[in-house]
């Protein structure tokens, strides 16, 4: 049955329903409703809570509980996730899953606590050291959250890597109709890893990044190379709504791409021939659905709450073979269906 | 033919990666026997730092986690709170613990975790070579400070014992020295009381050793141990500086 579900409780509840048995934290806004929901309800299912001394702290209890083999789980909001990005570095250095939930905010710096999508880079870029990928989910609706909190575990896991889910600050905020469908949970074999002192029934397990062989290293590398390959392969998820005959495309990911349908539908009503891309992980980015598109488009449009960030993947798997347009806000101001649908009409009428 | 002495089974056939003179391989031995000795080595997780003992997880023959400069005690964190019945150790130096790290050092003893610090105080960076600590005495020549630590520039050496004493929630803390033979018993003692209250979930537990560098402070190994008892056992006296579990 669905219930009404603020964006950041649902996401907490879903974890639990998932088996998240631990999570640690650092308090921020737009975030908080996660660490306190959890730290009520990780009581009550004999999980794991500590409020973190800090960011830098929180990540590295993930790191131990990971290597522990727990589920666990942090959450953060944009310039705490900068403080994270270390140690999100090492956890994939080191192969251990966990979950991370990226409530954005508008930045630079301490920026606004408003919603913003400006951390796309940070997502899917990231700040730390080294070749390393996250998958990264980008929910659009509170349902939705509820499902790739879920999945997102299991990837983790399949995988061995941490993930991203990155929730504008709007979804992290309002309320909507939700119900959490348990996903049946991948079998995680701990022993293989798991630094949790139990040695003396399987012997030793070590956690570690470190590799100060050239040969070795490199080694290393190319094995994580590997992995994502097969992330990138099997893992990939979007939607599209584009038909042959469509003549411009608009990309848009989490709450912003409900704005953009809004305005795809003005713009057909209007006659021109509109289809609509989001991609649901932003890494691995859905470069298929842009390179299969058909030879009726003329002109892609993408929309974002920030400078201009997923368009330039969009530009990479375009490569060169479609104009690509951008319309973005930031500063925590959302645009309306009629701005798109302006911008739009600019390019329709060959504007740049 | 009896057998009077063995390497012990807490550590394994690795060799150490220790300069010469060095007495990480002392503490080393110390904290595998106290394992052993606590029927816990098969229980236990190593956590070791960034810093020369950063091959730590490849020396004790239990579970080992290498973690991020200074986070050590944050990672213990997650595995004690996620794996209740593991034995867990960091092992850290005065760089990792007492600068990069000492929120996490000092958090750790406020939370009250179950968990045993084993401290290095060697005065000196070692494994960078041999720049200025926070624990670096008055007028100690370092990479970093060529001209001797000086109050006005660096502060005073800081004094974890101490400052960690004053922390409400933190359970037993002692300095030890490993320069000779007695303070090398008095060391394994209090690392083995470190562990036994562990064990018995009493909470935070650290042992700062005052320990030796002889490549970074470019003295003799037999130097070295003269410096620890001249120059720092003055600076930093030996003792328990808190025992909850004390009669």
């Amino acid at each position: 049955m669905k219930t009404l579900m603020k964006g950041n409780e649902a996401v907490s509840a879903a974890a639990i329903a998932a088996g998240c048995k631990a999570f640690f934290g650092y308090p921020i806004t737009p975030q908080n409703e996660i660490p306190e929901y959890m730290s009520a309800k990780m009581a009550e299912s004999g999980g794991v809570f500590v409020q973190a001394e800090s960011e830098i702290a929180a990540i590295n209890m993930i790191y131990g509980g990971a290597a522990a083999g727990a589920r666990v789980m942090t959450s953060s909001s944009s310039p705490g996730i900068a403080l994270k990005q270390e140690g999100i570095s090492y956890l994939c250095a080191a192969r251990l899953p966990c979950l991370i939930v990226s409530v954005m905010r508008c930045g630079p710096g301490l920026g606004g606590i408003l919603p913003s999508q400006a951390d796309y880079f940070q997502a899917t870029r990231g700040g730390g050291n080294g070749d390393y990928n996250t998958p990264v989910y980008a929910p659009n609706s509170i349902q939705e959250a509820t499902d790739l909190v879920q999945k997102a575990f299991n990837v983790a896991e399949q995988y061995r890597t941490p993930v991203m889910v990155v929730m504008d600050g709007l979804l992290g905020q309002m309320m909507e109709p939700a119900e959490i469908k348990p996903i049946p949970r991948f079998k995680n074999d701990t022993d293989k890893y798991a630094t949790n002192g139990e040695s003396g029934r399987r012997g030793r397990n070590i956690v570690n990044s470190l590799n100060l062989q050239a040969a070795a290293l490199e080694q290393s590398n190319l094995r994580l190379a590997e992995v994502y390959k097969e992330i990138i392969k099997n893992e990939v998820m979007y939607e599209s709504t584009v038909e042959d005959g469509d003549e411009l495309v608009i990309a848009a990911y989490g709450t912003p791409s409900r704005i953009a349908q809004n305005a795809v539908a003005e713009l057909r009503a209007r006659g021109i021939k509109t289809g609509l891309i989001r991609p649901v992980t932003l890494w691995p980015f859905p470069d298929l659905a842009f390179q299969s598109l058909p030879s009726s488009v003329k002109n892609v449009l993408v929309c974002e709450l920030s400078m201009g960030q997923m368009v330039q993947d969009v530009r990479l798997a375009l490569n060169g073979k479609l104009p690509v347009h951008f319309y973005g806000r930031t500063g925590g101001v959302i645009f309306e269906p009629e701005e798109i649908v302006e911008k739009a009409l600019e390019i329709a009428g060959g504007g740049q | 033919m009896a057998v009077i002495y063995e390497k012990s089974k807490g550590l394994n056939e690795r060799a150490l990666t220790y300069c010469p003179g060095c007495t990480h391989g002392i503490v080393h031995k110390l904290v595998a026997e106290t394992l052993v000795e606590l029927d816990v080595l098969g229980r236990a997780v190593a956590i070791a730092p960034v810093g020369c003992s950063v091959f730590a997880y490849d020396f004790f023959n239990c579970d080992g986690v290498q973690a991020a400069h200074g986070r050590a005690p944050a990672v213990a964190t997650g595995i004690k709170r996620c794996a209740p019945d593991s034995i867990v150790f960091t092992y850290q130096g005065d760089g990792d613990l007492a600068a990069i790290g000492t929120a996490e050092t000092v958090h750790a003893a406020h939370r009250g975790e179950n968990i045993t610090v084993i401290f290095i105080n060697n005065a000196i960076y070692g494994m960078t070579g041999g720049q200025l600590a926070p624990t670096t005495l008055i007028d100690q020549k370092t990479s970093t400070s060529p001209f001797g630590r000086s109050q006005s520039a660096q502060g005073l050496p800081i004094k974890v014992c101490e400052m960690l004493a004053a922390i409400p929630s933190s359970f037993y803390l002692e300095r030890t020295s490993v320069h000779d033979v007695p303070n090398i018993r008095k060391t394994k003692k209090a690392i083995k009381k470190a562990f036994q209250y562990q064990i018995e979930n009493r909470g935070f537990t650290m042992v700062e050793i005052l320990s030796t560098c002889p490549t970074g402070w470019n003295l003799t190994p037999v130097d070295s141990m003269g410096f620890v008892k001249d120059q720092m056992m003055p600076y930093y006296p030996l003792g328990v500086y808190k025992d909850g579990g004390a009669e």
